[in-house]
């Protein structure tokens, strides 16, 4: 399938050449820079760097929410940029789960409904259990009827946990899943996503300024100016 | 199958949440106008449908100067048809020695099919409706026929073979029309007797008349049969042929009708887009999401278009149950003012509700929804990404295509919906551009105004595409408001001062020269206000430029009967206010004894006539020949002496036969009217009271119909407004959170926000005022074909009532999202 990146079974994720422009009015910027990259299945990385050095766009464009200018992706043995956009979807489906720094729940949902949207659109028929087994594992078994805004950020963002891990994933991409909280509700979602990293041996790619968080992470990539330090 | 499944099972979801709500409340309003001005309308007209028919006393009518074959009637009633059958004959009736020539009419059982005949007891009296006519061996005679026999109830009267007895003076026939080509008194008969008259001989001067009535689709299926089995000489006869009076106001009342539905139509279809936008806003992060999480374009899409036909569905059920309601509730309200039997509903305005409901969604909250499902992932990240810019095409054409379906469907008429359609494209051009260098010219204000206002102007350039949009759409609602305004109170008033109470109701004709004085004295001292006394000659076209009348093959079956018929004619000094002069000029001083003629519009079309065009006439057996000098547009409902040709005075003076005069009576001077008769016999009366009572009642309910429509008009545009405000409230729910965290206080953001909509009402209101003054004056000249004053109240109403209904309205909208503390939004968003 390709010749230059070793595919070999326990690379799950990995990234050749990748660069991303895009247009201001100053002219052409160049967000990420010829960044190259490998991550091994249940593997735990964190991407640290200054505001503004291109790491959320990195882990858009490993995670095909974003497609490169230039160089390739890829994700659980798919060329990423060789699929449509509806091809990399099918994708996310299936092998990849988010959290995010603004939780990002659908507002018109409960949380179990949240929880499940993920597992019907993967088209699985126990989406019910599922995802309430997801939200026991995250200790919000009682709170499976309530709306986002009834809950607080980080119970929001347990939510989220749960459903970036109710598809069981290969990869979960995280971008500052602690960004919003407080120390301790933080340190609790760290855990968490812990506790999943091992128990269902899932790799996370997550960006975050968090040192604690950080230092949890087998691997630390720093970026600076869209390049890997 | 799988992403049908999950479109059903979220569309749950989302309704729950009452997403859908706003869009649903906006569609349903749109359809319920839209039903209930289709119902309303659609009855209201069969109803004023029916009572036209009245002046046919049937729905179709067949008239021959020839026997008519009992085919007719026969297919008539075998397509389920109820039939009856008119004959009248010239003759003499007497009363013992005294006699009077006058139209014997011997009408079947069933007559009239369409209205009523109206008797009394004594002539000139106050009519009573009866069902039918009289029964065999009785007669009718009308109140002119009586005064000049000198007879009562109970004597009898010969007509020709035939002997009857008088059991009642006719007063009203439904069929009697408004013309006075029956010069002789009629007298009613049943149609069993006629022979045994011995009337019908060869030679006799018959006319005869055979008369269907039905449902309108047997009517109409009927009506082709006919036109296709019928004979040349054989005159067919619809609502259409009805007096032109009442022809006149049958096709104001439709144009205003369907132009006020057509807006309230429009307005609706902002609504939606309005609508329909925001549902996009809200969503762009739940579909990014979805999308995040793994979900195809296709089946976001999917899910917003299931979302929206079961919005589509539910929106024309309600809609049209509520429409429905609303106008039944209006017609039993308004029961009193119609009088006439309503005609059961017709369904057709459900189904074109549906119809509707799914072009104006289609039209303008499709696009959007396209717009919506192509929202790219990225912006869970980047909150920024919005989708990619439209297509102009796509974005605006198929609301370009779903508005145009929707004037052609109702206006149906070439010429109107060419107008409506280039006006509108027009006029939405030129509202956005000056809507762009309005709010260029507010941001100039900025540096010189106060926080609020500098904040509420500041929002408007910012949101500068949005500013516009709306400014538009409030400058398109307004300015129809005030359109409607102005054009129904010219219209209401053209209508009520066409026919006042006061109106001529009895006609005088054939008054000889040497009575003239004595009969206007008479007229004078009884009381009665009479109006302009005019000659009235006989005369028979023969010529037309030159070349005989007979040798020319005319377009319009009018232009032939025009030329064969006798014709009256007169001549006059001064115009009239009833009447317009379209073309040429109206005779001066020296134009006294030239040989000139002004024709009316009927004539100039039917002969297809120009200036200058030389008629020549046959008048009591002398040639003359005039030049066509004017054309005047006649208001025959004005019920004053009017005639299709006036010549110059000067000309015609020896040859005068008679005169005719007009005069309003009040109904108890009936006593005076017979005593005229018998002071002046040869003088002929016509008494047009009943057919008067007609058309104003007619008039009525096409105003009544107006302001319904208008109401829901109204209706519309205030859902425009809401949905507008709506538009912007959760952006507004942010900022304000914001300001306020940053220490504005509640009044300094509520003032800001008023001053912004006022800002926008204003600008809105300028437009709205602008375009109303022109718009107002082309429906007017052009489609009701009444005078348009201008009324610099449009101005004012435009500008204060535009800026304060905004605001208003906007702060109404918004007040809940300003007054929440500022914390419950921050955590929402
Ligand atoms: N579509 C775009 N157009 C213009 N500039 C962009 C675009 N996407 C990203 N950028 C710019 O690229 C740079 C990197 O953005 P990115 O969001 O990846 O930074 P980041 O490392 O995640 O920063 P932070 O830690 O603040 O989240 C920023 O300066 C951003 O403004
Ligand atoms: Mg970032």
């Amino acid at each position: 399938m390709n010749d230059t990146i070793d595919t070999a079974t326990d690379t799950v994720l990995a990234a050749e050449e990748l660069t991303r422009q895009v247009n201001s009015p100053e002219g052409s910027l160049t967000i990420v820079d010829h960044v190259s990259l490998r991550i091994r299945e249940g593997e735990s990385v964190a991407i640290v760097g200054a505001s503004g050095a291109g790491k959320s766009t990195l882990l858009a464009l490993l995670a095909g929410l974003d497609s490169p200018t230039s160089g390739r992706v890829i994700l659980a043995g798919q060329d990423l940029t060789r699929l449509d956009e509806d091809g990399r979807a099918r994708l996310r489906a299936e092998r990849v789960g988010f959290v995010f720094q603004s939780f990002h729940l659908v507002p018109a949902l409960t949380a179990l409904e949240n929880v499940m949207l993920p597992l019907e659109l993967a088209g699985r028929r126990d989406a019910r259990e599922g995802a309430l087994q997801a939200l026991e594992r995250v200790g919000l078994r009682d709170r499976v009827g309530h709306y986002p805004r009834q809950l607080s950020g980080g119970e929001q963002q347990r939510v989220a946990l749960a459903r970036a891990f109710v598809t069981r994933p290969a990869v979960l991409f995280a971008d500052e899943p602690t960004g919003n909280l407080d120390t301790v509700t933080g340190a609790r979602v760290t855990q968490l996503l812990f506790d999943m990293n091992t128990s269902a041996r899932t790799t996370i790619v997550l960006v975050t300024h968090d040192r604690e968080l950080a230092s949890r992470c087998e691997r630390v990539l720093v970026m600076e100016g869209g390049r890997l330090a | 199958m799988r992403a049908l499944q999950l479109a059903m099972r979220m569309l749950g979801r989302e309704w729950r949440s009452g997403e859908l709500g706003i869009l649903l409340l906006a569609l349903t309003v749109a359809v319920a106008a839209l039903t209930g001005v289709g119902f309303l309308a659609n009855r209201i007209s069969q109803a004023v449908d029916m009572q036209a028919t009245e002046v046919l006393a049937a729905d179709l009518r067949l008239e021959s100067p020839s026997p008519l074959s009992d085919d007719y009637l026969a297919e008539a009633r075998r397509q389920g048809l109820r039939t009856a059958s008119v004959t009248t004959v010239l003759s003499v009736v007497f009363r013992d020695e005294v006699s009077q020539l006058s139209n014997i009419r011997a009408a079947s059982d069933g007559y009239p099919l369409r209205g009523k005949v109206m008797v009394a007891s004594e002539p000139f009296g106050i009519g009573q409706p009866v069902d039918g006519g009289p029964p065999a061996g009785e007669a009718w005679p009308d109140s002119r026929l009586v005064a000049a026999l000198g007879a009562k109830l109970g004597d009898r009267l010969s007509i020709g073979a035939g002997s009857f007895r008088i059991t009642r003076v006719l007063m009203a026939r439904p069929d009697q029309g408004g013309t006075f080509a029956d010069l002789a008194p009629s007298i009613l008969i049943n149609d069993a007797d006629l022979a045994a008259t011995q009337l019908l001989g060869p030679g006799s001067r018959a006319r005869f008349a055979q008369l269907f009535a039905g449902g309108r689709d047997g009517v109409g299926a009927f009506k082709a049969w006919l036109e296709s089995s019928r004979q040349r000489s054989e005159r067919l006869l619809d609502v259409s042929d009805a007096s032109p009076q009442i022809k006149n106001a049958l096709d104001r009342a439709g144009s205003f009708l369907s132009l006020a539905s057509l807006v309230a139509v429009l307005l609706c279809s902002i609504a939606v887009a309005m609508a329909a936008r925001r549902y996009v806003q809200r969503h762009l992060d739940s579909v990014a999401l979805l999308k995040t999480l793994g979900a195809t374009r296709g089946l976001t899409l999917a899910v917003s278009l299931l979302q929206l036909l079961v919005v589509a569905i539910g929106a024309a059920l309600l809609g049209s149950v509520i429409g429905f309601a609303t106008h039944e509730w209006l017609l039993r309200a308004l029961k009193e003012l119609l009088q006439a039997q309503l005609p059961p509903a017709d369904l057709a305005p459900v189904g074109l509700g549906f119809l509707a409901a799914i072009a104006v969604l289609g039209g303008f909250a499709l696009p959007p929804l396209l717009q919506l499902s192509r929202v790219p992932a990225i912006r869970v990240l980047r909150r920024d990404v919005g989708p990619p810019p439209p297509l102009v095409w796509l974005a605006f054409g198929p609301a370009v295509i779903a508005v145009v379906l929707l004037i052609w469907w109702v206006t149906r008429d070439l010429k109107i919906f060419a107008g409506f359609v280039v006006g509108l494209a027009a006029f939405i051009a030129l509202l956005s551009f000056a809507g762009v260098l309005l709010v260029r010219a507010a941001s100039a204000l900025r540096g010189t105004v106060g926080v609020s206002w500098r904040y509420g102007i500041a929002n408007l350039s910012r949101r500068r595409g949005e500013s516009v949009i709306q400014i538009v759409a409030f400058g398109l609602g307004i300015m129809v408001l005030l359109m409607l305004a102005v054009v129904r109170n010219d219209l209401l008033m053209d209508w009520r001062r066409s026919l006042p109470p006061d109106l001529p109701n009895v006609f005088f004709i054939n008054i000889p020269p040497a009575d003239r004085d004595p009969f206007v004295d008479f007229l004078q001292d009884s009381g009665a206000r009479t109006s302009r006394v005019l000659p009235m000659i006989r005369a028979r076209l023969t010529q037309l430029n030159g070349e005989a009348v007979d040798q020319i093959e005319f377009a319009s079956p009018r232009g032939e009967d025009f030329a064969q018929r006798e014709q009256n004619i007169t001549w006059q000094d001064d115009l009239g206010d009833d009447n317009r002069v379209i073309a040429g000029r109206w005779w001066s001083v020296e134009d006294r004894g030239k040989a000139l003629v002004s024709v009316s519009t009927e004539v100039q079309e039917a002969l297809g006539l120009q200036i200058g065009d030389r008629l020549t006439f046959d008048v009591a057996g002398e040639p003359y020949e005039a030049a066509v000098a004017s054309v005047r547009k006649v208001k025959w409902d004005s019920f004053q002496p009017n005639f299709f040709l006036v010549f110059a005075p000067g000309l015609l003076d020896d040859t005068v036969g008679t005169w005719m005069t007009s005069a309003f009576f009040e109904r108890q001077e009936g006593r005076t009217i017979a005593e005229l008769v018998r002071r002046f016999p040869s003088v002929s009366v016509f008494d047009l009271d009943e057919l008067l009572t007609q058309v104003r009642s007619m008039i009525d309910k096409a105003v009544l119909a107006v302001q319904s429509v208008f109401l829901f008009t109204l209706l519309a545009g205030l859902v425009v407004l809401l949905a507008a405000v709506q538009a912007t409230r959760d952006e507004r729910r942010y900022e304000s959170a914001m300001l306020r965290t940053l220490g504005a206080s509640r009044a300094t953001v509520t003032r800001g926000v008023l001053a912004e909509f006022a800002m926008l009402g204003l600008l809105s209101g300028l437009l709205a005022a602008a375009g109303a003054s022109v718009a107002g004056w082309l429906l007017a000249r052009f489609v009701l074909g009444i005078e348009y004053g201008f009324d610099p109240r449009v101005w004012l109403l435009g500008l204060v009532g535009g800026a304060t209904l905004v605001a208003v309205a906007g702060w109404a909208a918004t007040r809940s999202v300003l007054r929440q503390p500022p914390i419950t939004t921050l955590r929402a968003g």
